[in-house]
C-alpha cells in the first residue's frame, strides 16, 4: 500500500494526530484556534451526552428519533444535523472574514489553518448544511403533500440519513483527530495527490464525500419512487403541489449528478492508496479529468439545493398572498428547463482550462440559456402577489429578501457565464460573491423561510414572530454588507481563498464585510433566541388543529404534528391545491364512514449500526487501521443481510385508536373559532382558517 | 423597506469608495491594453442589457408588496387568478430575446478575445515562456536567451505570445489590467496573448490555491518603451547568475520569490526577483516533457511535492 513502514495497530494515528496536542507543543494564536474548535467539539460531544443522560432521554431517543423509520422524524433529524453543522460554517465563515479584515500583510491565522477553514467551510456549508437541510425538509413535507403514509423505502431513507452523519461526523472528528484538506471544496488534485499532500486531510474529504455522496444517491432515488408511486388517489402529476414538482426534478438530478463526484473522488482515492495514476503529474495521469467529473457534479449539485428552494417560495408566496400560484404550468416547465440545463454547463467553471473558443462559446450560451426560465419563475411569483392579500410574515420577508438580491446574484451569473468575463473574474472574490449570493438569498432563504412555515406543523406550535423578524432583516442587511462588497473586490483582482493581501484600497471593503459577517452572526443568534422563545411560550402559539396558515395543499389538512400514520384516510384528491378547494366546498373535516388498520415499518437499528459502522470504516480508511476497516465492513454487511431475513417489519395500528385520534380532532376542528388572517399571529390562531373571499363572491 | 434601504446604501458605499480603484493597477478596470478594455465593455454591456429584465423586478415587488398589502381593503383581490397569455409572452420573450442578443454578442467577443488567438500587428511579437513554481513564476525569454522570476518586463504596443506550463500543481496566471487568466498545468502547455498601448507596472499573480506561499505569488508586470526595454534586456543579460539544472532545481523547490533568491544568492534584480544571464537551451520544453513520457517519476523528483529533493532532479531520467 502506500511507502511508509507502519507498525501500530492504530495505523498512522499517534499522538500528534491530536490537535489539542499540537496547540501545546508549539503554541501560537492559529494552532489555538484549531485547538479551541477541537475543546468545543469534545466538549459539544460530551455535553449532548450528559444533557441527554441527566434529563434521562436515552430511551426517547432512541425509541422515538434514532431507530425510527418515520419519514417526519427522519425529516427533523436531517434539519437538526443540518443546523448544528450550519453553527460551525457561519463561525468558520465568520472567523475567515475576520482574518482577512485584519489580512492586510498578516493577520491571525496561519495560511494552512485559513485554507482548512475555507476547504471544512465550503464542504460543510454544501454537503452538510444545505443539502440535508434541504432533504429534511422535503422528507417531512413531501409525503404529507402527496397524501401518503411514508416514503417509498423508509429503512433505506434510514440508512440514507445515517450515510450523510457519517459524513458530517468524520468533518468534525477530523477538527480532533489529525486535520481536514486544505484544498477547498473541490480538492482539485494534484494538490490533493498524495505525493503532494501525504497527510490524512484530503482523505477526510474523500471519505465523508464517497459515504455521504451514497446517501444523497439514495436519497435521490427514494424521493423519485414516492413521487412516482405514492401519490394519493386523484393526484396527477399536474395536481401535484409545486414543491413536489421541484422535489421530483431535485431528485432526477440527485441521481444523475452525484455518482460522477462518489466516482471522482473514489478515484482520487484510488490515486492516494493503490498508486493509481488518474490524475497525478506523471504516468500519463492527467487532473483535467477529475475537474470535468467534479464539476459535471458540481454545476447540477447547485441547481439540485436552489431548485427544491423555489419550490418552498412557490408554497410561500401562494400560501401568504391568499392566492393562486401564477402560472402552474409555466412554473413546471421552468423547473424542468432548469433540471436538465443544468447538465449543460458545467464546463463554465473552467472556461480558462485552455479549450477552444467554440466550446466555450457553447456552454455560455447553455449557461445563459438557463437565466431565461430562471426568470419566468421569478415573474411568476410577482404574478402571483399582483391582486393579491398579502402578509408580510416571517417567510415572506426572506421571500422579499431573495426577490431583491437573487436577481443580483442572477445578474452576475449571467457575466460568469461569459467566457470574456469569466477569464477575468474567475478564482477571485467576484467568484465568491456570486455563488454565496445565490446559495445564502436562494436556498438558505429558502431553507429559513420554509422552516418558518412548516414549524408548526412539525412541532403544533408556532415560532415567535418578532425575534423570525428580527432574525430575518439581520440576515438581508448582514448578507448585503458581507457579500456584495467581495463583488468589488473580485473585480480589483483579489484572489479567492487569500489568506492576506497588500493592497490598501481593499481595507474599507474589509471592513465592511467584516460588519456584516458580525450581522450574520447575531442573524443566528437570533434564531436561537426565537427558537429558545418559541418553545418557552409554546402554548401560546399552539395550533394542533394543523393549519395556522390557510395552507393550501393536503398537509395542512390533518393535525399538527401529524400522526404516526399522516392521513386517518388516504384522501381523494379532486384538484390543484386541493385543501382550498376542500374548505371552499365543505369538503374538509369531514368525518369518516369507516376507519380501517394502518399498518406501519417497524423501527429498526439498521441506520445506526450503519452510521457507527460507516464512521468507524471512514476512520480506518483515513488512519490506515486496516483491521478496523475489515471489522466495520462485516458488521454493516452481516446487519444488513442479515436484516433481509428478518419477516416481522412492520405493525398495525388498530382501527378503532385512529378512530378515536381523527374523532377527537375533528370535534377539536368544528368547536373551534374560525380565524382570520388578521388574527394570523397572534394566540386566538389554533390552527383553523376562516374562509376571508373577495367581495361579491360565493361558493 | 428594509432591504432596498439596505441594497441601496450599500451600493452608494460601493459608488463612493470606487475612487478607490485609481490607486491600483491590477484590475481590468482600468486596463492597459485592448483586451481588458473589451473585456471592461462587455461586463457593462451585460449590466445594461440584462437592466431590461431587472429593473421591472425591482419596481414591481416593492410597488406591489405595499398596494396589495392584507390591510389594504380596497385593492383588488382575485384569488383564482393565474395565467394571463399576454404575461406569458412577456416573461418568456423578454428573457430569450436578452439572451439571444447577448449570446450573439459572446460568440463574436469569445472569438475576438480567445486567448490563443494571436494579435495581429505589424511589430513582431516576442515570446514569453512561463513556468509556474511553487510560489513564484519563472519568466524565459527564449529569443534573447535570459529569465526571470517574479519580473515580467514587456515593450510596449508589442504583442506577447505566453507559453505556459507548471512544475507543480495547477496554477492560474492572470494580469488583470492587461487580459484574463489562463490554467498552467503539468505537463500541459496552454497559451495566452497579451498586447500592452500603455507603460506601467501592472500586478500579475496566480488565482489558483497552490498551497500556503500561494498569497505571495505575485508579481509586477512593468511595460516599458522600446528603447527602456533593450536597456532592461541589457540589464539582465549583464546578471550575475545563469540559469542552470541545479539553479532551477532550488529555485523549483517550495519557496517565494524572496526565498528562491536567498537560496541562489542572487544579488541582481529588485527585491524578491531573479535575473538569469543565460538560460539552456529547451529548459521549458524539458519542464513540459517531464510528464510526457508515460514513466513514473519518484516524488523525490517532482517540483512541489512533499518529498521532493532538489538534487533528485540532476538524475538522468531514462
Ligand atoms: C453565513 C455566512 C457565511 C460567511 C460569513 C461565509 C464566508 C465565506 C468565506 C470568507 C469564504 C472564503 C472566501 C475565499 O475563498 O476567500 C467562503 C467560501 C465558501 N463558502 Fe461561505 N460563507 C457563508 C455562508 C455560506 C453558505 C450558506 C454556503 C453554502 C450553502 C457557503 C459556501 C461556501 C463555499 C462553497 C465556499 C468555497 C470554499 C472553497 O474555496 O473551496 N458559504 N465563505
Ligand atoms: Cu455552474
Amino acid at each position: 500500500m502506500s511507502g511508509e513502514a507502519q507498525t501500530s495497530w492504530l495505523g498512522r494515528l499517534n499522538i500528534d494526530s491530536l490537535s489539542i496536542w499540537r496547540a501545546i507543543e508549539n503554541p501560537s494564536v492559529s494552532e489555538f484556534v484549531g485547538a479551541g474548535a477541537a475543546l468545543v467539539a469534545i466538549f459539544g460531544g460530551i455535553g449532548a451526552l450528559v444533557l441527554i443522560t441527566w434529563l434521562r432521554a436515552w430511551g426517547t431517543l432512541w425509541r422515538d428519533w434514532l431507530t425510527s423509520t418515520d419519514h417526519k422524524k427522519i425529516g427533523v433529524m436531517y434539519c437538526v444535523l443540518a443546523l448544528v453543522m450550519l453553527l460551525r460554517g457561519v463561525i468558520e465563515g465568520v472567523v475567515m472574514r475576520t482574518q482577512q479584515a485584519f489580512g492586510m500583510g498578516g493577520g491571525f491565522l496561519a495560511p494552512e489553518h485559513f485554507s482548512e477553514l475555507f476547504s471544512t467551510h465550503g464542504t460543510i456549508m454544501i454537503f452538510f448544511v444545505a443539502m440535508p437541510f434541504i432533504i429534511g425538509i422535503t422528507n417531512y413535507v413531501m409525503p404529507l403533500q402527496l397524501g401518503a403514509r411514508d416514503m417509498s423505502f423508509p429503512v433505506l431513507n434510514q440508512i440514507s440519513l445515517a450515510l450523510t452523519a457519517t459524513g458530517a461526523a468524520l468533518v468534525m472528528i477530523s477538527l480532533v483527530l489529525g486535520e481536514f484538506a486544505t484544498g477547498g471544496w473541490t480538492n482539485y488534485p494534484p494538490y490533493t495527490g498524495k505525493d503532494f499532500q501525504p497527510g490524512p486531510g484530503p482523505d477526510y474529504w474523500i471519505w465523508a464525500i464517497v459515504l455521504s455522496g451514497l446517501g444523497t444517491t439514495l436519497t435521490g432515488i427514494n424521493f423519485a419512487v414516492t413521487l412516482y408511486k405514492e401519490r394519493a388517489p386523484g393526484m396527477t402529476l399536474f395536481r401535484m403541489p409545486i414543491f413536489c414538482w421541484t422535489v421530483l426534478c431535485a431528485s432526477i438530478v440527485m441521481i444523475f449528478a452525484l455518482p460522477p463526484l462518489t466516482l471522482a473522488a473514489l478515484m482520487l482515492a484510488a490515486d492516494r492508496y493503490l498508486d493509481f495514476h488518474f490524475f497525478t503529474n506523471d504516468l500519463g495521469g492527467n487532473m483535467m479529468n477529475y475537474v470535468n467529473l467534479f464539476w459535471l457534479f458540481g454545476h447540477p449539485e447547485v441547481y439540485l439545493l436552489v431548485i427544491p428552494a423555489y419550490g418552498v417560495f412557490s408554497e410561500v408566496v401562494p400560501t401568504f398572498s391568499g392566492k393562486r400560484l401564477y402560472g402552474y404550468n409555466s412554473m413546471v416547465y421552468a423547473t424542468m428547463a432548469i433540471a436538465v440545463l443544468s447538465f449543460c454547463v458545467w464546463l463554465h467553471h473552467f472556461f480558462t482550462m485552455g479549450q477552444s473558443a467554440n466550446v466555450n462559446i457553447a456552454f455560455g450560451i447553455a449557461s445563459m440559456a438557463i437565466a431565461v426560465p430562471t426568470g419566468v419563475k421569478i415573474y411568476n411569483w410577482v404574478a402571483t402577489m399582483y391582486r393579491a392579500r398579502i402578509r408580510m410574515t416571517v417567510p415572506m420577508i426572506y421571500a422579499t429578501g431573495f426577490f431583491f438580491l437573487f436577481t443580483i446574484g442572477g445578474l452576475t451569473g449571467v457575466m460568469l457565464a461569459n467566457p470574456v468575463i469569466s477569464y477575468q473574474v474567475h478564482n477571485t472574490l467576484f467568484l465568491v460573491a456570486h455563488f454565496h449570493n445565490v446559495l445564502i438569498p436562494g436556498v438558505l432563504f429558502g431553507i429559513f423561510a420554509g422552516y418558518h412555515f412548516w414549524f408548526p406543523k412539525v412541532f403544533g406550535f408556532r415560532l415567535e414572530e418578532r425575534w423570525g423578524k428580527r432574525a430575518a432583516c439581520l440576515w438581508v442587511v448582514g448578507f448585503c454588507f458581507t457579500f456584495l462588497p467581495l463583488y468589488a473586490l473580485g473585480l480589483m483582482g483579489m484572489p479567492r481563498r487569500s489568506v492576506m493581501w497588500d493592497d490598501p484600497a481593499f481595507q474599507p471593503f474589509m471592513w465592511l464585510a467584516l460588519v456584516g459577517a458580525l450581522t450574520i452572526l447575531s442573524a443566528v443568534t437570533a434564531l436561537g433566541i426565537q427558537l429558545w422563545v418559541s418553545v418557552r411560550n409554546r402554548a401560546a402559539t399552539a395550533c394542533p388543529l394543523g393549519d395556522p396558515w390557510n395552507g393550501r395543499t393536503l398537509e395542512w389538512s390533518i393535525p399538527s404534528p401529524p400522526p404516526p400514520y399522516n392521513f386517518a384516510q388516504v384522501p381523494q384528491v379532486r384538484t390543484r391545491d386541493d385543501f382550498t378547494d376542500a374548505k371552499a366546498t365543505g369538503r374538509a373535516y369531514q368525518p369518516l364512514s369507516a376507519y380501517e388498520d394502518i399498518e406501519m415499518p417497524r423501527n429498526t437499528a439498521i441506520g445506526m449500526i450503519v452510521l457507527i459502522g460507516s464512521t468507524l470504516l471512514g476512520l480506518a480508511l483515513i488512519f490506515w487501521i486496516w483491521w478496523l476497516a475489515i471489522v466495520s465492513v462485516g458488521v454493516m454487511l452481516t446487519a444488513l443481510i442479515g436484516r433481509t431475513f428478518w419477516l416481522n417489519t412492520t405493525y398495525t395500528i388498530p382501527a378503532e385508536e385512529i378512530a378515536r385520534d381523527h374523532q377527537a380532532w375533528l370535534a377539536e376542528v368544528h368547536a373551534a373559532q374560525r380565524i382570520t388572517r388578521a388574527e394570523e399571529t397572534q394566540a386566538a390562531n389554533r390552527g383553523r382558517a376562516a374562509l376571508e373571499l373577495p367581495q361579491g363572491v360565493s361558493v | 423597506m428594509m432591504q432596498i434601504r439596505c441594497l441601496f446604501s450599500t451600493l452608494t458605499l460601493f459608488v463612493v469608495l470606487s475612487p478607490a480603484f485609481a490607486q491600483t493597477r491590477d484590475s481590468f478596470l482600468q486596463p492597459a491594453g485592448p483586451i481588458a478594455d473589451a473585456q471592461r465593455t462587455e461586463l457593462l454591456q451585460i449590466l445594461g442589457w440584462t437592466m431590461i429584465a431587472i429593473i421591472p423586478v425591482f419596481l414591481l415587488v416593492p410597488l406591489i408588496l405595499w398596494h396589495y398589502r392584507y390591510r389594504n381593503t380596497s385593492a383588488r383581490y382575485t384569488p383564482e387568478w393565474d395565467r394571463s397569455r399576454m404575461l406569458e409572452v412577456l416573461m418568456w420573450g423578454v428573457p430569450v430575446i436578452i439572451v439571444c442578443i447577448l449570446s450573439a454578442q459572446l460568440v463574436r467577443t469569445t472569438h475576438d478575445l480567445d486567448p490563443y488567438r494571436p494579435i495581429a500587428s505589424d511589430t513582431p511579437e516576442l515570446r514569453v515562456q512561463v513556468i509556474g513554481l511553487d510560489w513564484k513564476w519563472l519568466f524565459i525569454y527564449p529569443d534573447h536567451n535570459i529569465a526571470t522570476v517574479n519580473a515580467l518586463t514587456i515593450p510596449v504596443d508589442t504583442p506577447v505570445a505566453f507559453e505556459l506550463t507548471t512544475d507543480t500543481v495547477m496554477q492560474s496566471f492572470l494580469i488583470s489590467s492587461l487580459a484574463g487568466q489562463i490554467y498552467t498545468m503539468p505537463g500541459m502547455q496552454t497559451q495566452l496573448h497579451v498586447i500592452a498601448t500603455e507603460t506601467g507596472t501592472f500586478q500579475g499573480e496566480n488565482t489558483q490555491f497552490n498551497g500556503i506561499g500561494f498569497t505571495d505569488q505575485k508579481f509586477d508586470t512593468t511595460v516599458l518603451s522600446n528603447s527602456d526595454f533593450s536597456a532592461w534586456l541589457a540589464q539582465v543579460q549583464a546578471a550575475d547568475l545563469s540559469l542552470t539544472e541545479e539553479r532551477y532545481a532550488t529555485l523549483a523547490a517550495p519557496s517565494t520569490g524572496a526565498q528562491a533568491k536567498a537560496a541562489l544568492a542572487s544579488t541582481s534584480g529588485p527585491d524578491g526577483v531573479v535575473y538569469f544571464a543565460s538560460v539552456p537551451d529547451g529548459m521549458f520544453e524539458s519542464v513540459l516533457h517531464r510528464y510526457m513520457h508515460g514513466n513514473e517519476i519518484p516524488a523525490s523528483a517532482q517540483p512541489g511535492t512533499a518529498a521532493y529533493q532538489p538534487n533528485a532532479l540532476e538524475e538522468p531520467d531514462q
